[in-house]
């Protein structure tokens, strides 16, 4: 039975901290549709659109009938644990310096064997398993044999750690905590047993409602932090950055208008100073220390969110400005993913539909809760996901602009 | 049952040589084929440019092919094989010279397998082994084939009752035989506790278990009877072989190998049986592959290998002499050599040259291979029936 995680011991200082490896992380192109899928929380198997074999590891070409017309569809995972084994010596750096590490030979109930790490609360042989698809630090997809059924300390587990970034008791910087989802996202952040939440606020003199009463919680330390101010975020980098394990960036500026509606840039700009450059100025102070802290202990740094939108895919002409600056944001964000990538740490880009919030009030519903909005980011840390699309809008986006982008295009134009 | 197949009735192996092993080597692996071809040369009197065909297995030649070889080594054979499919090289070289030989293809064929092992290659070979490995094996805790055949031998324990002690049993008796052997790489005894108390490596498999990866080579030569006559060489004739590739692909776990699928057509074309065969030379890169390998090959039951095992002794003065060399467990795995060990230690066995450990009177050999773990089972498995010049 996994014990649960206890917080661990202040660091001695005397120690090096340890640099980061990485598991191993080539992959043949077949097999990044495992990683595609597993960057948004799925287990997908290459199924054959001829005859409807399931198969792994993945081809390019059905095993069967030889058709090259393989979709990857989503697979509940179930099977049962056909043999096991603890590894005590490793040809890979990464693994070396965890072993013991276990894993297991699964034969999933859709048809293939695979090679799965092996959850600690799985059993023995024969148990029943549910295998999922997790990123590992290399950022790429691997399989996880899980047990059937929840456990006390599921998520305790020392190889699912590896694979995610729960933030219980992790030390975390949410860059704007005075927005309404700010607040959400600090308050989820405590629920799920975050160490230290430090909670930025640009602006001092400006009052909102419930910030005064979340910074009196005992996780929560205020901080200032304004994103448009390069001396703000380095100085705060400068005091905290080597302890941040997570940081969450959260700030925003967002009014609605597109081109015509306007006159003059100077909205354009501040939305480009806070949704862009924010993200720049914050990445550039805060990103090296978090590369360095990689493998800090097992509550070491892991993890950078970004606060983007639906409307980054595709513009939202209501919304033009804004949705450019998110574009903007969503390709730094990518840039940013490439760079973490070699430290292991993840880079997880949220996706919301609108927020009900003052500034899409005239948008017809539904709108994401700040409070689900937090969930989601709180949620795909703790499931190790790259890429969230919470919420129906969000989702029901996502769906048409995977399916056909110029129809997409259409349909909000019109 | 197919078609009958055409026998090896003409076909010779002459001068079984071995490049002594070494745990590493700073030298290329086309030195270890260049001291194999020179031996072979020196064993059998013949010219290099009597030599026109030639089969080269090895992992280590990279960037190299076979051909980029033969430049490198001087040769210009008229029929040449690149076949580096590891622990199945011997079996598949031995099968493809023979034919060559018969057709006239080729006069001589130097069956050649060697490899280098560099401090950090093993690592480098496995991480880049084959792209279901790459994608689905080596990510997992990169314990390269130590990881895959714990999980075989989990199973084959749970499955079929084998303990470690009847694991243990053919590890020591391979030991034994390797004391006898003065080209073994291992020189110092073995016993059950100790293997029984070795360091777990990838549980329920222990140091012992796993084979040595090392440098060297093995090689033989191809040719007529007549000429191995002509020659004045002692040789072995080849009574029968198959082989097999991705044999019984819809099990859930490898617990048996394609030897099962083609046995009744070995034995037919050597036209013996189990029982006529005076010594067997299974891959053994861990031992409960040797074990599949007793069942699959017809000398038990599947799911009898362990009950064979506790009634049987193993050494080359045993009730069932196997791995007389000491096998790769107590030899060593030099690369795509591993494939070649037990054909060369059948050759001396049956040609009167095995020294201390000359299985007496032994008429019928079976050699047999196995390789390349693509991602979850070994999918390459041969096997040849060789037998003695004066009797067969």
């Amino acid at each position: 039975m996994v014990e649960p995680l206890l917080r661990p011991k202040r660091k001695n200082p005397i120690l090096a901290t340890r640099v980061p490896t990485l598991p191993p992380g080539g992959r043949s192109r077949a097999a990044l549709g495992l990683t595609a899928a597993a960057a948004e929380g799925r287990f997908a198997l290459q199924v054959c659109t001829d005859c409807a074999a399931v198969q792994y590891p993945p081809r390019e070409a059905c095993h069967r009938c030889l058709s090259v017309k393989l979709k990857w569809r989503t697979q509940d995972g179930a099977g049962v644990l056909l043999a096991q084994t603890t590894l005590h010596h490793s040809n890979d750096l990464f693994f070396r310096e965890r072993l013991p590490w276990r894993l297991g030979m699964v034969r999933l109930d859709a048809g293939p064997t695979v090679v799965a790490h092996l959850h600690g609360d799985v059993d023995g042989a024969a148990s029943r398993v549910r295998i999922g698809a997790r990123l590992d630090r290399a950022g790429q997809a691997v399989l996880i044999a899980l047990p059937d059924t929840e456990t006390p300390n599921m998520s305790d587990d020392v190889q699912l750690r590896e694979m995610t970034c729960d933030p219980k008791f992790r030390k975390v910087l949410v860059s704007d905590a005075k927005t309404a989802v700010g607040q959400a996202v600090v308050r989820a952040l405590v629920a799920a047993g975050a160490d230290i939440v430090w909670a930025g606020h640009a602006e001092p003199w400006k009052k909102l409602p419930g910030f005064d009463r979340l910074i009196a919680l005992p996780q929560v330390t205020p901080v200032p932090l304004d994103l448009t101010d390069s001396r703000s975020v380095t100085e705060l980098a400068g005091e905290i950055g080597g302890k941040v394990d997570i940081v969450v960036n959260t700030a925003e500026y967002h009014r609605a208008a597109g081109i015509g509606h306007r006159v003059g840039i100077e909205t354009a700009r501040s939305e480009m100073d806070v949704n862009y450059f924010g993200l720049l100025r914050l990445a550039q102070a805060f990103g090296p220390a978090l590369r360095a802290r990689a493998a800090d202990g097992p509550t070491g740094a892991c993890a950078w969110v970004n606060l983007l939108s639906i409307f980054a895919l595709a513009n939202f002409p209501a919304h033009g400005t804004f949705s450019a600056s998110k574009a903007a944001a969503l390709s730094l964000a990518q840039c940013l993913r490439a760079e973490m990538r070699p430290a292991g740490v993840r880079v997880v880009n949220v996706f919301p539909g609108p927020i009900d919030d003052e500034w899409t009030q005239l948008l017809p519903p539904p709108k994401l809760l700040p409070e689900t909005l937090a969930r989601a980011v709180v949620g795909a840390l703790e499931d190790g996901v790259e890429d969230v699309y919470p919420g129906d809008v969000a989702q029901e986006w996502l769906e048409r602009w995977r399916d056909n982008p110029k129809a997409l295009e259409r349909e909000i134009g019109s | 049952m197919p078609r009958s197949r055409l026998g090896y009735d003409d076909v010779a192996l002459v001068a079984p040589v071995t490049v002594p092993y070494v745990r590493y080597s700073i030298r290329a692996g086309h030195w270890f084929v260049a001291r194999a071809l020179a031996m072979l040369l020196e064993r059998s009197g013949l010219a290099k440019a009597e030599v026109d065909g030639a089969c080269i297995s090895s992992f280590t030649l990279a960037p190299d092919s076979a051909i980029g070889l033969m430049q490198h080594i001087g040769l210009s054979p008229r029929w040449l094989d690149w076949l580096p499919v590891g622990g199945a090289s011997g079996v598949a070289g031995l099968r493809r010279a023979a034919r060559a030989v018969q057709a006239g293809d080729a006069d001589v064929v130097a069956c050649i397998a060697a490899d280098t092992n560099h401090v950090d290659s093993f690592r480098l070979t496995l991480s880049n082994f084959s792209m279901f490995a790459r994608d689905a094996v080596y990510p997992y805790g990169a314990g390269g084939p130590n990881a895959s055949f714990a999980f075989l031998t989990d199973h084959y324990m749970r499955t079929y009752g084998a303990t470690r002690e009847d694991f243990g049993k053919l590890c020591v008796a391979q030991r034994d035989n390797a004391l006898k052997n003065p080209l073994a790489i291992f020189k110092k005894p073995l016993k059950l506790a100790e293997y029984l108390n070795a360091r777990p490596i990838a549980e329920p498999l222990g140091l012992f278990d796993c084979v040595m990866p090392c440098a060297g080579a093995d090689a033989f030569l191809v040719m007529r009877t007549e000429r191995a006559r002509a020659l004045g060489l002692p040789h072995v004739r080849l009574l029968g072989t198959i082989e097999r590739h991705n044999g019984f692909p819809d099990d859930p776990i490898q617990f048996r190998g394609g030897w099962a699928m083609d046995r009744d057509d070995l034995y037919a074309q050597a036209g013996v049986t189990p029982a006529d065969v005076d010594f067997f030379q299974p891959y053994d890169d861990y031992p409960v592959i040797t074990m599949m390998q007793i069942e699959d090959l017809g000398f038990c039951a599947k799911g009898e290998g362990p009950a064979f095992v506790r009634e049987h002794t193993f050494t080359w003065d045993g009730s069932f002499p196997l791995n007389t060399s000491g096998g790769q467990l107590s030899a060593g795995q030099a690369g795509c050599a591993g494939g070649y060990i037990g054909i060369v230690e059948s050759m001396r066995q049956l040609t009167g040259e095995a020294g201390g450990r000359q299985v007496p009177d032994a008429k019928v050999g079976l050699v047999s291979g196995f390789g390349m773990i693509n991602f979850d089972r070994g999918l390459a498995s041969g096997a040849a029936l060789l037998g003695r010049a004066d009797r067969y």
